[in-house]
């Protein structure tokens, strides 16, 4: 497998009256093609605006990104011109986002707002567009879609409508989808529905995607590899089977265990993480994550530490990554 | 005064209720809101049923949750509770004292008995009241506190008690991160003393780090002051660590109640196995290998529910007499109800 995506260095910041808030602060990472990546990690850590800075879709000012490259099939989208990044954003790579009830235009019907994005990026004529848009409703569940295509967004619940933001990021043959936490404002039983479509999908038409999450039961089932973000960082990254039974970071361990689960005895104290996550227009040169982590020795607070193997491709940002084991079991 | 006015006068007297007795009786309430038409001459075209025949007992001491997908009446039912909402129909009694024949003024001792804690830690705090005030003005209406020194100290006490230091009675709270704010609101349902507290969706909108710690003080509370919370959630896996018992509500009915652990590990009626099997587990190694039991379609409108059991439709174990009876909810085994006429 290639890799489709490289994202190199990338730093992302916003001016603000308080400062300038780091929200995304040199992140490395690639996707290969048809590859599933989870980016895990809590508000503010910056896993949204990394996405979005993919997309060019960083409000500027006050936002700017201020450094990396972005290497999509072999070109730097951050060199793009505006109508460079419009030919790759919603062609090549497909988006889904967290609200279906504001993502979509209140005022266009379905059918519209489906071979808008078809006309401009694949060059259809009208009516080829319109049968496009039918048999794309049909692969993503939805009943009568010749109705569909006529009513509006009101006119849908929330499922529908995510299945139709789905239909959107599919119509021009998409290599990559973004979602940004797709399933957050669903209910769990369309939840289930909806990743088992992206599932599908990413079987059937060989698409990769990068699913952003803080669910980390989400991210078990349906992700290859997992990125875990903190204040603007990578400070894990590994396969999922990895990340999950041998964390390598203080707070993938952490995250782990505040979590109460399905499959384990009932009445077990959580233990939570401590404190809250930092200020980002005010971080230090040491690990953003000490003030909260059980196990900070004195290098944490001077240097940063670097995101480094820890042994079988499992990257970790943590100076004392190569205790981890031990100090997780003696705890 | 006249004599009925006298009579509505009267404060309402509570029996006392010892820990593991009935607190609060929930029977056959109903809700349903009024869909009109019209702009001047408004008819009503259609009821949305939110609640439709609810009846559950809440212990004291225990945590029972209310689970279920939204519009499945679980929030109606606490606002009922709460007296946000006059009932259709139905009684809520508690303590010996049906609230649903109360007016305004007998109700207000019972709102020291009955608290809730919101969702939204952003819009349940005004924003422009400091959050001493905020915690203060409760006792303050309800009479409890004399005086300001007595109010800001059992203020500062009530901020400690939720982990938060005393200089935050000065901030606002916009100044805080919503962890802080909802310990505020907490803090805010404990000034009055209350039996009961109504947690609608306490802890959803929290990131997963400071959820465990609003989750453990919201343990650590009900173990301290003896309280009995209804639990309102839709996350599963917090009901399932947090509750006593728990009722699965969907579209206004409740379909299944039982103790925690029957529930969990040995669910009957087929919405909460769907309910259940759609939870992912945070390990890859299980989840990969699970088979889900997805369940298609959607809720139907509680404007028009469906004939008989409400489920049918989505139902794989549907058959005939599904579509034509309402099945009660009847206990299999002890303590274990379920509205399903194929168990």
């Amino acid at each position: 497998m290639g890799k489709l995506l490289e994202v190199r260095g990338l730093k992302t910041e916003f001016e603000t009256g308080e400062g300038t808030v780091k929200a995304v602060d040199g992140i490395t990472y690639d996707v290969d093609e048809g590859e599933t990546v989870a980016i895990v990690g809590e508000s503010g850590s910056g896993k949204s605006v990394g996405a979005l800075s993919i997309l060019g879709l960083i409000p500027n000012p006050p936002g700017k990104i201020i450094a990396g490259e972005i290497i999509f099939a072999g070109q730097d989208l951050l060199k793009l011109d505006d109508a460079g990044i419009r030919r790759v954003r919603g062609g090549e790579i497909g988006m889904v986002f967290q609200e279906p009830m504001t993502s979509l235009n209140p005022v266009l019907t379905i059918g519209l707002q489906l071979t808008e994005t078809m006309l401009v990026h694949l060059s259809m004529s009208q009516h080829e567009a319109d049968q496009r848009a039918v048999e794309l409703l049909g692969l993503v569940g939805i009943g009568e879609p010749e109705r569909r295509l006529r009513q509006f967004p009101h006119h849908l619940s929330g499922g529908m409508r995510q299945r139709v933001m789905i239909a959107l990021a599919l119509s021009c043959k998409p290599k990559l989808i973004i979602a940004d936490e797709p399933t957050t404002a669903l209910d769990v039983t369309i939840q289930a529905q909806i990743l088992e479509l992206m599932k599908e999908l990413n079987r059937t038409m060989n698409v990769a995607q990068i699913i952003i999450t803080h669910n980390l039961g989400v991210v078990a089932r349906y992700a290859d590899r997992v990125n875990v973000m903190y204040a603007g960082k990578i400070v894990e990254m590994g396969n999922a089977g990895q990340i999950y039974h041998r964390p390598r970071h203080p707070y993938t361990v952490g995250l782990l265990k505040s979590v109460p689960r399905m499959d384990q005895p009932r009445g077990q104290r959580l233990i939570p993480i401590e404190g809250q996550p930092p200020d980002l227009s005010r971080l230090d040169q040491g690990c953003s994550y000490r003030p909260r982590c059980q196990w900070m020795i004195d290098e944490c607070a001077s240097h940063y530490p670097p995101l480094e193997d820890s042994g079988d491709a499992q990257l970790s940002a943590c100076w004392r990554r190569s205790e981890l084991d031990e100090l997780r079991e003696a705890s | 005064m006249s004599a009925t006015a006298e009579v509505l006068q009267v404060e309402p007297q509570f029996k006392e209720v010892a820990v593991g007795e009935t607190l609060l009786q929930v029977r056959n309430l109903k809700m349903h809101f009024p869909v009109t038409e019209g702009i001047m001459f408004q008819r009503t075209i259609a009821h949305v049923k939110a609640v439709d025949g609810v009846s559950f007992d809440i212990q004291r001491g225990e945590t029972l949750g209310l689970v279920g997908e939204s519009g499945c009446g679980k929030t109606t039912t606490g606002r009922c509770i709460l007296q946000l909402e006059k009932a259709t129909a139905g009684n809520i009694i508690y303590r010996g004292v049906d609230l649903t024949t109360l007016h305004d003024k007998q109700l207000m001792p019972v709102r020291t008995h009955i608290q809730v804690i919101f969702q939204d830690p952003y819009s349940s705090l005004n924003p422009r009241m400091k959050v001493g005030d905020i915690i203060g003005e409760p006792m303050m209406v309800h009479r409890i506190q004399s005086d300001r020194s007595a109010c800001h100290k059992r203020v500062t006490e009530l901020l400690n008690v939720c982990g938060l230091s005393a200089k935050f009675a000065d901030r606002y709270p916009h100044e805080m991160s919503g962890g802080q704010r909802q310990r505020v609101g907490i803090a805010r349902a404990l000034a009055l003393n209350p039996d009961i507290i109504v947690c609608d969706e306490a802890v959803s909108a929290l990131d997963v780090s400071i959820q465990a710690q609003v989750i453990n003080l919201l343990e650590d509370l009900r173990d301290e002051f003896h309280l009995t919370y209804l639990f309102i959630a839709h996350d599963l896996s917090v009901v399932r660590h947090l509750c006593n018992r728990v009722a699965v509500m969907y579209l206004g009915k409740i379909m299944e109640l039982a103790g925690g652990d029957e529930l969990f590990d040995n669910p009957q009626h087929p919405y909460t196995k769907a309910l259940l099997s759609a939870v992912p587990v945070p390990d890859p190694s299980i989840e990969q290998q699970r088979q889900h039991q997805v369940l298609h379609g959607e809720v139907p409108s509680p404007m028009y529910p469906p004939s008989g059991c409400v489920f049918h439709p989505r139902c794989t174990y549907a058959v005939d007499g599904c579509r034509r009876d309402i099945p009660p909810l009847r206990e299999i085994v002890k303590d274990h109800h379920v509205a399903c006429s194929e168990v």
